[in-house]
């Protein structure tokens, strides 16, 4: 599903590279928590996957295809197969819950009959039902957070990626949210996850990779946030 | 593609900006009617040209009494009978020449009478003044050099003039003004394009949360980019129309109903010339702003 052979990223005007040599690889179905302090290389492995950057050095295989030989614009298709969640939710203010969900598949041309249908049900799955008129703002964090979840997951993808779901929430709602990220992990969607929730990490008890200064200096199967020191 | 997605999306963005619309509508406005303009005065020139053209004669002006003292050629004085049956008799064994005139001094005093009768000058001079000359009319307008080369040093011969060259001098006055009118033009582009390429960029400015979700959803940049594409589209077809509007405006109010009336020399272009110009217009309208747009877009929303 996702496989990094040595993959190295230094940005220009940076002297330290964000990643060094990643050699790792994500079967399909897995949950992984991608743990690390800031600055650790946890957003540039993520921004890889979803081939806003490319590698430096190395190859990065997503879904089957090496995203360096991935041409431009081939590269919406891809992301088409991907779900993507983010700490600030990155809701449409002036769109209802239904219209958000809505908007992701509008804007890659699915029919509207399809949508229709697909909107209700994701929101179904998340929660939400009964709020489909709603606007984000009425919203708590967790609602808005679960609506973001819906809109990546509602074309339902092979690979959801989550950097920091749960960084604006609090401990009870987190809860709620890891155990629908849960749910979708159980429908055969892999789950990658980058979080500093150390509960939920040793909660969970899923396969954790810790990065350090752009190493990948841990790869545990059902591992904990961090060694005790 | 949803239709009824990208169209809203159309009329979101022209609402949203809507004093930099209204700057992009004018300024392609006055800049294509400007273009229209322009394009329509070439053709008037043209038209104009070919008109004179074909009446203007090569005179072959004769000395007269006066003329000794001011003329070098004239030196041996006036024209005498024998020299003139000589020109024409030339003249007409010349397969060049069309026709020739005669015209004597006092058809010549009438014609400067008429032209200058109101001026001072006009009244102190008399008819012995004036010359006789040739009118000679060419099969080839441009073949000029052949009358003046054969005539010039004639005796009896004042001057050989090319009524052409005294029209060419008008003609390239017109064309010079023609060329100021595109160079104005071509400033009033550069800055409508200007706007429109940072009406664009405002636009992606203020849409970029949807643009980016757009993105993370794999939306083909083809979509993304479309709304604001159209929408430059949109405001320059609104200004390419309102080119033609003021274009045919000018054609009725300026030359149908002001000039044409009051000038009868010269025989104005008609709408046939003014119709046929409106579609190149608002092609232009629709498709400059949109390149505009799509290079703006080229660096902003990459994939």
């Amino acid at each position: 599903m996702i496989r990094f052979d040595n993959v190295s990223k230094s940005y220009p005007k940076q002297s330290r590279p964000a990643l060094r040599d990643v050699s790792l690889e994500i079967e399909k179905g897995e949950f992984v928590f991608l743990v690390g302090s800031s600055g650790s290389g946890k957003s540039t492995f993520l921004r890889l996957l979803l081939r806003e950057e490319r590698a430096s050095h190395g190859r990065v295989h997503v879904l089957g295809k090496d995203l360096a030989r991935l041409s431009n614009w081939k590269v919406p298709h891809m992301r088409r197969q991907l779900g993507t969640v983010f700490q600030d939710f990155r809701l449409l203010p002036n769109k209802t819950v239904a219209q958000n969900v809505a908007f992701a598949l509008e804007v890659i041309g699915k029919p509207r009959g399809e949508i229709r249908k697909a909107v209700p049900q994701v929101l179904e799955l998340v929660g939400l039902g009964g709020k489909e008129g709603r606007m984000p703002g009425e919203l708590s964090g967790g609602e808005q957070q679960r609506v973001a979840i819906a809109r990546a997951f509602v074309n339902r993808p092979m690979l959801l990626i989550a950097d920091e779901p749960t960084g604006n929430l609090d401990p009870q709602t987190s809860v709620g949210i890891m155990k629908l990220l849960d749910r979708i992990n159980r429908t055969g969607t892999t789950v990658i996850m980058a979080t500093h929730d150390q509960q939920i990490v040793d909660q969970m008890r899923k396969r954790v990779i810790e990065l350090d200064q752009g190493r990948l200096v841990r790869d545990q199967s059902r591992g904990v946030y961090g060694y005790q020191h | 593609m949803r239709a009824q997605f990208v169209l809203s999306e159309i009329g979101v963005g022209l609402r949203r900006n809507l004093t930099m619309t209204f700057a992009v509508i004018v300024s392609v406005a006055l800049s294509l009617a400007l273009f229209g303009g322009s394009l329509l005065m070439n053709e008037q020139v043209n038209s104009m040209k070919g008109y004179w053209y074909d009446k203007a004669n090569v005179s072959i002006y004769l000395c007269n009494k006066t003329d000794k003292a001011n003329f070098p050629s004239c030196a041996k004085g006036a024209v005498t009978d024998e020299q003139k049956k000589q020109i024409k008799a030339d003249l007409e064994k010349m397969p060049i020449v069309q026709d020739i005139q005669f015209e004597t001094t006092d058809e010549a005093y009438k014609h400067y009478k008429e032209q200058f009768g109101n001026q001072p000058l006009a009244t102190v001079v008399t008819a012995d003044q004036m010359q006789e000359s040739f009118r000679v009319k060419l099969k080839d307008p441009t073949k000029y050099e052949v009358i003046s080369s054969a005539f010039q040093k004639r005796p009896g011969v004042q001057t050989v003039e090319d009524q052409k060259d005294t029209l060419k001098s008008l003609f390239n006055l017109l064309k010079y003004m023609n060329w100021g009118a595109l160079g104005v033009m071509f400033l009033m582009l550069v800055v409508a394009l200007l706007l429109i390429v940072n009406t664009v960029r405002v636009s992606a400015f203020s849409r970029r949360r949807e643009t980016g979700i757009m993105r993370l959803v794999g939306a083909s940049s083809f979509y993304i980019q479309v709304p604001f594409i159209a929408e430059a589209a949109v405001a320059g077809l609104l200004g390419g129309a309102l080119a033609c509007v003021l274009l045919v405006s000018g054609q009725q109010f300026l030359v149908n109903d002001l000039l044409a009336t009051h000038i009868d020399v010269i025989r104005f272009i008609g709408w046939s010339a003014v119709l046929t110009k409106l579609p190149l217009i608002l092609a232009t309208g629709l498709l400059m702003p949109a390149l505009a747009a799509f290079a703006a877009l080229w660096k902003y929303l990459k994939v």
